[in-house]
């Protein structure tokens, strides 16, 4: 009954009266960023992190995973009401959740999308809870070589997260990691492509790249070609499903939420990944696989539930490792080193009213969701009409203060221009932004693991592939690494042998 | 082979390049070390050609079979007012102070979009102003000052 005692010392944390109505924030934060399209919860967070050094550490990370689950919420329902994802996962939903508005059934299609997140995000607290402490135990044993190995595989997983070739997700990955370079060499202090500039010599600071990244390229993206946003909102009828409605939507949310539950906990693997895996399982085992794409509720009910629980439990190698899965999540690396806590298997006994409130409040989290999203749908449905003009400004004077706010470095805020065009233009040519900042946050962790695994076995480089768990992870390594390249050869041979006919 | 050629391609594989080309000479001026005790230039050396390799990978597939992505048009204006902007913002908020530097950012940015009317920009920048203020000052207790040292207070 360990695990009861644990979850009681969570909620009497999570309970406390500033932690709830920081949760609450949060979500509310969380779910207007995931309606408005343009700004992301990672922009948000990066904004919002320096803000939450004044907080106490764990209700600074309360409000930060609620901003980050709750843009999943916010997500959907732009998707399913105007056919404009506010969120990357949100992508799949809106392809049967539009098209159930446009027959007149959004509530349907609202109640599935919260009522299977609710569910998946309770179930997924749980497989947190339980998942963490042995997983925290076994990365104790973990020495450096072991550590490289975990991290080169998070980012060569983190290619599915992208949409463009494998090819180009890896050269971002890389690049990030180059640019984590830049600052003093952690072994010798020689400092590192800094121009011979004092400022830099800390390193970038990687809430300006993903300000610029996310942020700054975003906005310049949509200053393209500006057109006014004429919301066709459907109008909202009929909240509760139809009982036919209910029947068909239990195995979609019970298989979305094992999927999600997996594929989060994988480093890397994410709830993008989880909400198309979902809807690809529930279109092959449906008997009406032709009603998909034209408002079938397991295509809402499914992904739905599917990337609320990879949300969820993508806080496990977080947590346990110390490994980020999400851009949002090595943002909340940030969090923790700067209240003084090393992210990592030894939160788990060092801190454990933050590691038992924080998973805690992510079910008080889903429950305020559930209260503010469908009584209150129609206030969202109205932010949709700000317009993009007020917008904008706010979200590039914010950032400003933002990240001069970090350290008073007048440095931090250059980058987020200089990191803002160098994504616009990868942006452009069709490179995703998330596997360089990914590379950016664990590419320090890398080389420090790489080296100091050299250091121990004396300069012997088989250490990676002799010791088993490190040759294990190189094995997943590898085999990701084919699974990604593999369709990119595959369609390479499509079009030499069209062009042979 | 001409319709495959894909501009976009050929652009991210020579940005990759490059950079990387750039931290891999760069890191030949800091000490290489051996794989015992690897120097500070061996790692960057190692990820700047990997880079680079990449970014020639692009360029190549790029000339032969690449992405059908359209470039699209570019917001040049939106790019001068924000990296203006942002850059203003930097240099002036130290002696500035808070509030004027917040105030012209803010204006700089809005006249990024090409569809806003002059009096529209200076509301919208007014609004912000004052709502950074209240929220980083007033409520989050940010140590700038609102009026700065330049302005003779």
């Amino acid at each position: 009954m360990e695990l009861l005692d644990n979850l009681a010392l969570g909620f009497s944390t999570a309970l406390l009266i500033q932690n709830v109505i920081y949760c609450f924030v949060g979500v509310l934060l969380g779910t207007a960023v995931g309606v408005l399209p343009g700004i992301g919860p990672t922009a948000t967070v990066a904004m919002l992190l320096p803000i939450t050094f004044y907080f106490e550490p764990v209700t600074a990370l309360i409000m930060l995973a609620g901003i980050y689950y709750g843009a999943q919420y916010g997500g959907s329902t732009t998707a399913i009401l105007i056919n404009l994802p506010g969120e990357s996962s949100a992508a799949v939903t809106a392809l049967d959740g539009h098209e159930m508005a446009r027959q007149g059934r959004a509530g349907s299609a609202l109640a599935a999308a919260a009522i299977g997140s609710f569910i998946a995000g309770t179930i997924a607290t749980v497989v947190l809870a339980v998942a963490a402490p042995p997983l925290a135990r076994v990365a104790l044993q973990f020495g450096p070589a072991e550590y490289f190995s975990l991290v080169l595989l998070g980012l060569i997983v983190s290619i599915a997260l992208a949409r463009g070739t494998a090819l180009k997700a890896l050269a971002m990955i890389a690049l990030g990691v180059l640019l984590g370079t830049i600052g003093q060499d952690i072994y010798t202090g020689t400092p590192r492509f800094v121009f011979e500039q004092r400022e830099l010599y800390g390193g970038v600071d990687f809430v300006s790249v993903a300000v610029g990244m996310f942020g700054v390229a975003e906005i310049l993206r949509n200053l393209e070609n500006e057109h006014s946003r004429e919301a066709l909102v459907s109008k909202v009828r009929n909240l509760w499903p139809t009982r036919e409605d209910r029947r068909r939507m239990v195995g979609p949310i019970a298989r979305g939420t094992g999927v999600g539950s997996l594929l989060g906990i994988l480093p890397g693997g994410g709830h993008v990944l989880a909400s198309f895996t979902s809807y690809a399982v529930e279109k092959r085992i449906s008997k009406r696989p032709q009603e998909f794409g034209h408002g079938a509720i397991e295509g809402v009910a499914g992904p739905e539930s599917a990337n609320n629980a990879a949300a969820q439990t993508s806080f496990v190698p977080l947590l346990t490792l110390g490994l980020p899965a999400h851009p949002v999540m090595a943002l909340m690396v940030g969090a923790f080193i700067v209240h003084g806590i090393t992210p990592g298997p030894n939160v788990i006994t060092d801190e454990p009213e933050l590691f038992w409130g924080l998973i805690a409040s992510m079910w008080i989290g889903n429950v305020l969701l559930v209260l503010l999203n469908l009584p209150l749908i129609g206030l969202w449905v109205r932010m949709l009409r700000i317009p993009y003009q007020v917008l904008f400004p706010m979200i590039i004077l914010f950032a400003s203060i933002g990240t001069f706010s970090l350290s008073f470095n007048a440095y931090d805020v250059y980058a987020i221009v200089f990191f803002g065009l160098l994504g616009y233009v990868l942006i452009k040519c069709g490179c995703e932004p998330a596997p360089l900042l990914l590379g950016f946050v664990l590419g320090p962790l890398l080389e420090e693991h790489l080296r100091r695994a050299l250091i121990i076995s004396r300069g012997d480089v088989t250490v990676f592939v002799t010791r088993p768990i490190s040759a294990v992870l190189l094995a997943l390594t590898v085999a990701a690494l084919v699974v990604a390249v593999l369709p990119a050869i595959r369609k390479r041979r499509e079009v030499v042998f069209t062009e042979d006919d | 082979m001409e319709r495959r050629r894909s501009t976009p391609d050929v652009l991210a594989g020579a940005i990759f390049m490059v950079i990387g080309g750039a931290f891999a000479v760069g890191s030949l001026g800091y000490e290489l070390g051996t794989p015992l005790r690897m120097g500070p230039g061996a790692f960057p050396m190692l990820v700047g050609a990997i880079v680079a390799a990449l970014g020639l990978a692009i360029v190549v597939k790029g000339l032969v079979a690449g992405e059908a992505i359209t470039f699209g048009s570019i917001p040049w204006r939106a790019i001068g007012a924000i990296v203006l902007a942002v850059v203003f913002f930097g240099t002036t908020v130290r002696g500035l102070g808070f509030v004027p530097t917040c105030a012209v950012t803010a204006l700089l940015t809005a006249l990024a979009s090409t569809r806003v009317r002059l009096l529209t920009a200076v509301a919208v920048a007014a609004g912000l102003t004052v709502a950074a203020t209240l929220i980083f000052v007033v409520g989050l207790q940010l140590r700038i000052p609102l009026w700065g040292p330049w302005l003779g207070f």
